[in-house]
């Protein structure tokens, strides 16, 4: 069931945390919604839940507009960021709160229960169902959260930052988790992270928010390689803004009228007494520093006043050199 | 510092050592005497069957007070304030509860204000402000009744109750109401399943604040019940008021009996969060 938002808004007080945004989610896949933090994700997926009141603007979900529908009736489960698991409760209890409250039978409560503890792969846990939240490890709780919302069958799954409590190692494992239960379940998924990489590399479609409006939205790879702005650009991970302008021989000469955007894995060191291939910007500097990350190596070359950074796979000796960069791999915006 | 540490200690340092160890022998002894002193003077002439100037010690002890308590007035006393206490700590619940939520949650307009109108009788002397309670009370025909008692205990009970129980309800994250009805729950069975059991702990802490309270409280009761409602601080009023000091200490050391143990188990029942919170607000 796809979901759609129609000129979203909600200010607080002074604040707007949501401008107008219009954005539709599609079915059965998984949109990551990215932006740095008070970008207004979180209210998004909140007036999603139905938690927020929108002060304009409209929700559908499917062909039904849940605008002023209460939280309760939504078919959208949400999984916080806290988890928010009752501590009161065993695994079993948690999960099957909602579904008794859907006065489903004492039989089918336990096999779904079993069924949603399968599917987030906790049913090898021996006793898992017996034990209180507090005795699971975080990445534990996680999947718990997540049993719990899938349990009930939902329609559209809300996700606030899953992975934000979970250390770097576990992270990346119930990302793929995440990834391959919304794959097999065939859920429309809703995924908000201030992480672009995890954006990238879990989500169908990407939508990328700057202040409270929709900077872009599409297919991770289009977004990556397409940036409409220089905000985008920046925030999925272009490493080099210069304020300058290129002449029509593809040369880099320092400006205040533009900017160039363009990524450090996209840059060829070469020599500054080669002329630099056709179809290719290219800026003169001087590498200043070296650093090995293990996969290759990061110069830093200082160009005028600034300093960018070019990924390579060999080492380079530090001096003068020639930064060439492919025209298609450079971002060129007019300062406004 | 870690050199001079691994030295045996030098002759300078132990004449400190032995002054710091005499100070602290001190300190203990003046709070032991602070403690038991009376402690001990309540158990002395609780059992003195006969004790007259200037002796040092009672010239004959029994136990003839003691075989009081379970006759009569003192026993009748102790088993009305129990009541009293019951029925105060029930009716201050029900009131607390709903207020300190709505308070903890900011969905009651006015919460802060709310809280401050409940702590207001604590600002001021008790004796003129219960004094002109019980003149109400003498016009609205409470005086001498139980419902009148009760009334003047919830003055100050509800004060404990109302301010622990919105620390407590401050301390369960929205959140997890949140995720309760987000899965369909009503706003009613998130508060019955999750809230209040999760701050259970809190409400028996706060209800046993609220029953020593009640049990202990003497002005009002005074004011208001004598002669007709009398508790145990007020049976011990009159008995040291007729020189009766043995019935009077034993009735102290009675009315300590309940309010100590129920004291160890809040001690276990309230976290240390929720008395932080009375610093806040």
């Amino acid at each position: 069931m796809h979901v759609r938002v129609e000129d979203l808004t909600k200010r607080y007080g002074q604040v707007t945390a949501l401008d107008g945004v219009s954005q539709t989610f599609p079915s059965g896949a998984l949109t990551a919604v990215v932006g740095p933090s008070g970008c207004g994700k979180t209210t998004l997926l909140r007036c999603l839940a139905g938690f927020v009141a929108p002060d304009r603007g409209r929700l559908w979900m499917g062909d039904r507009d849940v605008t002023h529908t209460q939280p309760q009736s939504r078919d959208a489960a949400m999984v916080f960021q806290s988890y928010a698991l009752w501590p009161h409760m065993t695994v079993f209890e948690n999960l099957a709160f909602a579904l008794r409250l859907r006065k489903v039978s004492r039989g089918d409560v336990g096999r779904r229960v079993r069924e949603a503890l399968d599917l987030v792969e906790l049913d090898r846990v021996p006793g898992i169902e017996d034990r209180r939240p507090r005795q699971l490890s975080g990445g534990q709780q996680q999947r718990v959260a997540l049993a719990r919302a899938i349990v009930v069958r939902p329609q559209v799954l809300l996700l606030d930052e899953p992975l934000s409590n979970l250390d770097a190692k576990i992270r990346h494992r119930v990302r793929v988790e995440i990834r391959a239960l919304q794959r097999r379940t065939g859920i429309t998924a809703i995924y908000v992270t201030h992480d672009q990489e995890e954006a990238m590399s879990i989500a169908d479609m990407v939508v990328v928010m700057e202040g409270g409006r929709v900077a872009q939205a599409g297919r991770p790879e289009e977004v990556y390689a397409r940036p409409k702005s220089p905000f985008v650009a920046e925030f999925l991970g272009s490493t080099n803004v210069l304020a300058a302008v290129m002449d029509p021989d593809g040369r880099i000469l320092p400006s205040a009228a533009g900017s160039l955007i363009f990524r450090a894995e996209d840059i060829q060191l070469a020599s500054p007494r080669e002329p630099a291939p056709a179809g290719s910007a290219w800026v003169d500097g001087e590498i200043v520093d070296v650093l090995f990350l293990g996969a290759g190596y990061r110069a830093y070359v200082r160009v005028g006043e600034e300093v960018i950074m070019a990924d390579n796979r060999t080492p380079m000796p530090r001096g003068a050199v020639r930064a060439v960069i492919r025209l298609e791999k450079v971002f060129a915006f007019g300062r406004d | 510092m870690n050199a001079t540490g691994l030295r045996a200690p030098n002759l300078r340092d132990r004449p400190r050592g032995l002054l710091a160890l005499a100070l602290r022998a001190a300190l203990v002894a003046v709070l032991l005497g602070a403690i038991v002193g009376p402690l001990a003077g309540l158990v002395l002439w609780s059992v003195a069957e006969r004790w007259h100037w200037p002796a040092l010690l009672p010239q004959q002890v029994g136990l003839k007070y003691w075989a009081r308590i379970t006759q009569g007035d003192l026993l009748a006393a102790l088993t009305r304030g129990v009541a009293i206490a019951s029925v105060t700590t029930v009716a201050a619940l029900v009131t607390a509860i709903p207020v300190s939520y709505g308070a903890a949650r900011a969905r009651l307009p006015l919460g802060p204000v709310l809280l401050m109108l409940f702590l207001l009788p604590q600002a001021f002397p008790q004796l003129p402000v219960f004094a002109s309670a019980a003149v109400l009370f003498y016009r609205w025909n409470l005086a001498g009744t139980y419902a009148g008692v009760v009334l003047i205990h919830l003055v100050g009970g509800l004060v404990y109750a109302v301010w622990t129980m919105t620390a407590v309800f401050r301390a369960i994250g929205e959140d997890i109401e949140e995720a309760a009805i987000n899965l369909g729950a009503s706003v009613t069975r998130t508060f019955f399943r999750i809230s209040l059991p999760l701050a259970l702990p809190g409400v028996v802490a706060s209800s046993i604040l609220v029953f020593i309270y009640s049990l202990d409280e003497f002005t009002g009761t005074l004011l208001v019940g004598a002669p007709y409602v009398t508790t145990l601080p007020v049976y011990m009023y009159t008995a040291s008021l007729g020189y009766e000091l043995q019935i009077a200490s034993v009735t102290a050391l009675v009315l300590m009996v309940p309010g100590v143990l129920l004291l160890v188990l809040m001690e276990r029942f309230l976290r240390a969060e929720y008395l932080a919170f009375f610093g806040r607000l």
